[in-house]
């Protein structure tokens, strides 16, 4: 995978598969630091302390077609190739949180990409879940909780409505482009 | 141990099913978004969907997502169910192919053959 983004889309996956109701992504850049923070946490079923030792292998898998998993591991290969790491906590019954830092300025870092397109398709396809998404940079925070959404258009609109998604995307789009200032992390 | 409050669930379960089913009947556009998916291009094909369908001002379209379906190697794969008919499967999409997929199959009815799994395996 060629960005971050597409990494938070991969392994919120594993969030809504676990039955996450809500789902929180926080993305800080702390150009200070030089660092990159990417956290997913969810309050879905989590797993025990043997299973979180045996997600990053790629030879563990809930699927049933195949038995490879290959999202944490290659996650873990990004965040360890740029001088960071991964770190996974997870409590049976509470949920999981997935944590990775990159260098920022690393040059094997990848690119973040498309951070709204990530967060567009994950509502697209899960309307029910509660997502919210938090981009900070340098002190710069943009927020996004879908129940803001959802209170706005009220009952009878569905968040996964084409004409929504594509509001979303924009709206995402220029809260990011507020506080990176233009800049592509 | 059961209880008659398991048996309310289920029942307001299967209301709701039926309640669904009946709030949308129109077409709905599937996209594999599994790790093979996103990392050979799913998203991209989500996004195209989405703006195409919002252009073409499709009212009662879905879009929604579904996991590995164990053919990896065709992804990104989109099924497509309308109505009654039988599902369409295309793989290896593309955003340059989702204008045409919208605007023949989800908006004229006939599915682009030439983008589908039966075309793709002849090869």
């Amino acid at each position: 995978m060629r960005e971050i983004s597409l990494h938070i889309l991969d392994i919120a996956q594993n969030s809504v598969a676990a039955g996450a109701k809500q789902i929180d992504i926080q993305v800080a850049a702390d150009t200070a630091a030089d660092a990159l923070h990417i956290r997913i946490s969810d309050d879905g079923c989590g797993m025990d302390e043997t299973k979180v030792k045996r997600v990053v292998s790629p030879f563990t898998t809930a699927r049933k077609t195949r038995c490879v998993g290959m999202g944490l591991p290659l996650l873990k290969m990004r965040a360890d190739q740029s001088g960071g790491g991964l770190s996974i906590s997870s409590r049976v019954g509470v949920g999981t949180v997935v944590e990775a830092t990159f260098g920022l300025n690393h040059i094997d870092r990848a690119p973040m990409g498309d951070l709204p397109g990530t967060m567009v398709a994950l509502v697209a396809g899960n309307p029910g879940i509660r997502w919210l998404l938090s981009a900070t940079c340098d002190g710069r925070t943009f927020s996004c909780d879908t129940d803001e959404i959802k209170a706005v258009l009220g009952d009878n609109v569905a968040l996964n409505v084409p004409k929504v998604l594509d509001w979303l995307q924009d709206y995402l789009k220029q809260g990011l482009q507020t506080i990176y200032g233009g800049v592509r992390i | 141990m059961k209880t008659l409050a398991d048996l309310q669930a289920i029942r307001e379960s299967k209301l709701q099913e039926l309640h669904n089913r009946r709030e949308h009947d129109g077409p709905r556009v599937v996209v594999g978004m599994a790790t093979c998916g996103i990392a050979a291009g799913a998203r991209p094909v989500l996004q195209a969907f989405m703006s195409e369908i919002a252009k073409s001002d499709l009212k009662d379209v879905m879009i929604q997502q579904m996991g590995c379906i164990g053919m990896c190697r065709l992804e990104p794969i989109v099924e497509i169910f309308r109505g009654s008919e039988d599902k369409v499967t295309y793989v290896h999409m593309t955003p340059d192919k989702v204008a045409r997929v919208v605007s023949e199959h989800l908006v004229n009815g006939r599915p682009v053959m030439e983008y589908t799994i039966g075309a793709a395996e002849q090869h």
